[in-house]
């Protein structure tokens, strides 16, 4: 005998929304970024900045551009699409494939920094070196992330942090920026706490 | 996506668009020192091929294995197709040997569409009888729109036999689709009455290549199909070159911008002189690089996902 579903005594709750980085905040954390890719490459000499799509690439042109304000210095800035090396492609419908522009000069011998807004499972970073390994032989590869939230499934780490953020899996972290959706922000919408 | 590509018209101008868009970032793989992607690893490609070809055979190859697939070339001479297998019976082997995607050539007009409903796989048209060759007017499109910058709004003169020519229908059916606006050029005898009507309302059709000549921004001269013809549709191949054939003084009264186009094998000296087919406003040549782009976006489009 089936009963009727029993009438839930409360509303379904909300998801929380929390702001972490505010429109300031991401801008002063890029500035960190930069001045510690200048500090940590001693003047950001035979660099080269890859930015992940969708928001990798803003990032990228935005650290380059801060480091040519704090130094002067033009550190050359390319896109890599990472789509095709993903190694989920199957268990979803076909991806659009975006752009990889590889600045003039190429990456052979240079020290590639690759840049992303979030670094979570590890698997876009995975798949960016293997992008990378079909584009050129670079000297050295780093990583620069806008947020860390934790939850790595490979052996992968960032060397460069905007900012930590512990998190739970029912979380999620969304970034968005001025160039691909109008303001700057990082936000935390939240499982249940 | 869709999960065949039978026929030009399959395509609506979003998902013909997204086509080209990804055929433009896979040209960009044909720079590098390694030309090769991981995307379609572990899936396999059969060539299906009961019909001589060249540069289709050749480009789809290329096209399966920069994107890491495995091949399987199959052709009807020297197979089981000589001993009066049918092509059911040859679908099903294919099927049995776990193809992802079939990639088939038949002179029988329509054989692509009936292979679709035996197989589990996805179907590639790579020309049939008479009737369409979709990759072909796929690359065609792309190589109008990377040489002239735009599709919608190009005038297009299709010209020669297109009687026989399945380039033609599926170029028809996809141009009108994307805004091109094309016009049928050839003698009357290798025209169908009423094609333009039945395959793009809007195509217009003329008899005379020359009045068509100074309004059109591209030229498409199609392949006069000799095999095909088992009639006198013309008196003589040199009054056909004279009045339907593109030479230098008609390459001349171009617009400025047109381009020249011709999906190969060509007739040198009949179709087109080889003063037309080798000048700068040819895209002969680029249309067989084109060809590989355009086959690894169909390709990666189909196969790629989980679109089952």
């Amino acid at each position: 005998m089936a009963y009727p579903p029993a009438a839930r005594s409360s509303p379904p709750r909300q998801p929380s929304v929390k702001v972490i980085l505010a429109s300031a905040d991401v801008q002063r954390v890029v500035d960190r970024i930069a001045h510690q890719i200048l500090e940590k490459t001693q003047g950001a000499a035979d660099t080269v900045l890859l930015g992940i799509p969708t928001r990798g690439a803003p990032l990228a042109r935005r650290l380059a551009s801060r480091i040519s304000t704090f130094e002067d210095i033009a550190v050359p800035v390319g896109v890599l699409d990472i789509t095709l090396y993903r190694d989920d492609l199957r268990r979803h419908a076909t991806r659009a494939i975006g752009p990889t522009q590889v600045p003039t000069g190429g990456i052979d011998g240079k020290r590639v920094i690759l840049v992303d807004d979030v670094l979570f499972s590890g698997r876009t970073v995975r798949a960016a070196l293997d992008a990378l390994n079909d584009v050129g032989r670079p000297a050295s590869v780093q990583l620069a992330v806008l947020v860390d939230r934790g939850h790595r499934e490979l052996p992968i780490r960032a060397d460069y942090v905007g900012k930590n953020i512990p998190t739970s899996l029912a979380e999620s972290v969304k970034v968005t920026l001025a160039e691909t959706d109008g303001a700057d922000e990082v936000k935390l919408y939240g499982g249940t706490r | 996506m869709i999960k065949h590509l039978l026929s030009g018209g399959d395509l609506d101008a979003d998902a013909a668009t997204e086509i080209l868009d990804t055929a433009a970032e896979m040209a960009t793989v044909a720079g590098r020192e390694i030309k090769k992607l991981p995307a379609l690893r572990g899936r396999t490609v059969v060539n299906l091929f009961y019909e001589d070809s060249t540069r289709t055979r050749i480009s789809f190859e290329a096209a399966a294995k920069r994107l890491s697939a495995d091949v399987i070339n199959f052709s009807a001479k020297g197979s089981s197709v000589t001993k009066g297998e049918s092509l059911k019976d040859t679908a099903l082997t294919l099927q049995a040997m776990g193809a992802d995607a079939v990639v088939v050539r038949h002179p029988a007009s329509g054989a692509p569409h009936r292979l679709a409903n035996w197989v589990d796989g996805s179907v590639v048209n790579a020309g049939d009888g008479t009737h369409e060759h979709p990759t072909q007017a796929l690359l065609d499109a792309y190589t109008m729109r990377s040489r002239l910058g735009r599709l919608a709004g190009l005038s297009v003169a299709v010209v020669g036999d297109v009687l026989h020519s399945r380039v033609a229908r599926s170029n028809v059916l996809l141009l009108s689709t994307l805004g091109a606006k094309v016009t049928l050029v050839g003698p009357p005898t290798l025209i169908p009455v009423d094609i333009a009507a039945a395959l793009a309302p809007g195509t217009d059709v003329s008899y005379d290549l020359d009045s068509a000549l100074p309004n059109v921004d591209v030229v498409m001269m199609l392949r006069v199909q000799r095999e095909r013809m088992n009639d006198s549709y013309f008196p003589s191949a040199r009054e056909y070159a004279r009045r339907y054939g593109l030479d230098g003084p008609r390459m001349r009264r171009l617009p400025e911008h047109a381009i020249v186009m011709h999906p190969g094998p060509m007739n040198r000296g009949m179709e087109i002189t080889p003063e037309v087919a080798d000048s700068p406003r040819s895209t002969i040549v680029e249309q067989v690089t084109n060809g590989v782009s355009v086959r690894m976006a169909v390709l990666y489009l189909l196969l790629g996902g989980n679109n089952r």
